[in-house]
């Protein structure tokens, strides 16, 4: 053999069906064809040009098979889902992607109606956004939610890039709803919440790698509640930290949370 | 199709024993320690883990698929040490695993989930599809590959829960319970399969059916309270009985005996 591929006398040895040929050869000439294309095509060439016999055995063996491989039309596979689908996301998130949807447009929805959801300048789809992705996130990597744990758990994507595979998707459907509520109301700008929400989504998977994204999702959720949501939800202030002067502040803690997430990227086994 | 060779497949073993555990304790919630010393050595082929309710055989299987770590004590699996928090990535692509009451999306059909379990598996993209008809169809899945999971009878599910867990053609494949909610026709199939997996691959299958064991395997692990109790073939297992210990078969007898010494409080049950 010369390099990586059959030389062709021995393509036309065995083609012709040379008993000198030996056993040890024939059987690494035979697994290396079934794995080489390029070394078939020259066989079927030798076999066409040097053994008109072979070449008229296996054009009989097609033409008294060909009716039957003409009706056998291989079925496609039925599928309900596109195959890169559930790469990004599995399907106990659609749930929780399509509610965190349905709330961003029930908002626009009661903003559109006149409905005097408002209080001051200030209004609760703000209080909400920041943490809004985070929500969406934890649902995406819960022990309890997702059904397959124990059998993704035992699989080698299992582990950061998977997260970071399910994060992604989640906030690229829910930051543009955001966006778009924001946009269409006129109750808060890309620069009020955008950043804050990375920055809870990014925290949350920094402490996730102590105590497990769902647990440090809601700890953050029950804290924003209990420091910005209940003190601001009276006063008709927009909350001092989603203020543009706090901004440094959020893009500090996205980089401290992105940077703990990557030290601690082991530490991310499984949902 | 997928080559008859392989650089994996064509490359030597640098390890004597697929699975090797030394003093291996592992922990199931946070005080109980299931395994608790266990010293065991398991090559190539068929093992049959028997043991009562209780003895810590899943918690020994979830440890075997990197699923939980151990305690204490050294595991080590085709040859790579699990024991310390490490990348696990190159030993899971050769592990297939069937836990005992595995979850999976109810919408997806037969094939769209052996499919994302080959994605999770890291099986080459390329040759996915192949892998997955095979896998499919050695479980004899095949009429039913775009059929919806939530369709399937129970022992339908266990059977693609097989497939999955062969679809990476694993080095080493642990099946927790696999014979559950198998008629008797397809566990009589299902033990072919185990012989014929057996024969190049670890196969560790948990079970308290002791015909299992006697039909489909080389070896028998006997478990009980995370110790090992007995390590031998069936019939070393059936020669440890006599007929003054309770049983329907030479082998239920053994095991009763091997057990009698380990009696666990609690009663007849």
């Amino acid at each position: 053999m010369s390099g990586e591929h059959a030389s062709r006398r021995l393509i036309d040895d065995y083609a012709h069906g040379d008993t000198e040929l030996a056993a040890d050869t024939v059987w690494a000439l035979e697994a290396h064809l079934e794995a080489c294309a390029p070394c078939r095509s020259r066989l079927a060439a030798s076999v066409a040009t040097g053994e008109p016999g072979v070449a008229a055995l296996l054009d009989t063996v097609r033409a008294g098979l060909a009716p039957q491989l003409d009706t056998a039309v291989r079925a496609p596979a039925r599928r309900y889902r596109p195959r890169w689908a559930s790469a990004w996301m599995t399907p106990v998130m659609v749930p929780w992607l399509a509610m965190t949807v349905t709330v961003t447009l029930l908002a626009l929805l009661m903003a559109a109606a006149g409905t005097p959801v408002r209080f001051g300048t200030g209004s609760p789809m703000l209080l909400i956004a920041p943490v809004l992705p985070m929500c969406g996130v934890a649902a995406a990597w819960s022990r309890g939610l997702d059904p397959a744990y124990e059998l993704t758990a035992s699989t080698p994507r299992a582990g950061l890039p998977l997260l970071c595979r399910r994060t992604l998707a989640v906030l690229t459907v829910v930051l543009p709803a955001v966006l778009v509520e924001g946009w269409l109301t006129g109750a808060m700008t890309a620069a009020q919440w955008l950043l804050p929400s990375l920055a809870f989504t990014s925290t949350a998977l920094a402490l996730g790698s102590l105590v497990g994204v769902t647990r440090a999702a809601a700890g953050l959720v029950v804290a924003w509640g209990a420091v910005v949501v209940a003190p601001a939800w009276d006063t008709s202030r927009v909350p001092v930290v989603l203020q543009p002067g706090q901004l440094p502040m959020w893009g500090g803690l996205l980089v401290l949370g992105t940077g703990a997430v990557i030290a601690r990227r082991r530490a991310y086994r499984a949902p | 199709m997928t080559s008859a060779m392989s650089a994996a497949g064509t490359a030597p073993k640098t390890y004597a024993w697929e699975i090797r555990a030394t003093g291996l304790k592992v922990r199931a919630g946070r005080k109980k320690m299931a395994v608790d010393g266990l010293d065991l050595s398991l090559g190539t082929g068929t093992h049959g883990l028997l043991g009562p309710n209780g003895a810590g055989k899943t918690t020994l299987i979830r440890a075997l698929a990197t699923v939980l770590s151990p305690a204490e004590g050294q595991l080590e699996l085709l040859g790579a040490s699990v024991s310390g928090v490490g990348d696990h990535r190159a030993l899971r692509r050769r592990i297939g695993y069937l836990p005992q009451e595995f979850g999976y999306y109810k919408r997806f059909t037969v094939r769209e989930f052996v499919e994302y379990m080959a994605w999770l598996k890291e099986v080459p993209k390329t040759d996915i599809p192949a892998a997955v008809q095979r896998a499919v169809e050695r479980v004899g899945l095949a009429d039913r590959a775009d059929h919806r999971m939530k369709t399937l009878s129970g022992g339908m599910v266990r059977r693609a829960g097989i497939a999955q867990a062969i679809v990476n053609d694993p080095a080493l494949l642990l099946l927790d319970e696999p014979t559950a909610g198998l008629d008797p026709a397809q566990r009589l199939r299902f033990r072919e399969l185990l012989l014929e997996l057996g024969r190049d691959t670890c196969v560790v299958v948990s079970t308290h059916l002791v015909e299992d064991v006697a039909a489909a395997c080389s070896d028998v692990v006997l478990f009980a309270d995370g110790r090992l109790v007995f390590q031998g073939t069936p019939d070393e297992l059936a020669a440890a009985g006599g007929s003054g210990h309770p049983g329907d078969s030479p082998l239920e007898r053994g095991y009763s005996a091997l057990l009698h010494n380990s009696e666990q409080p609690g009663g007849t049950w």
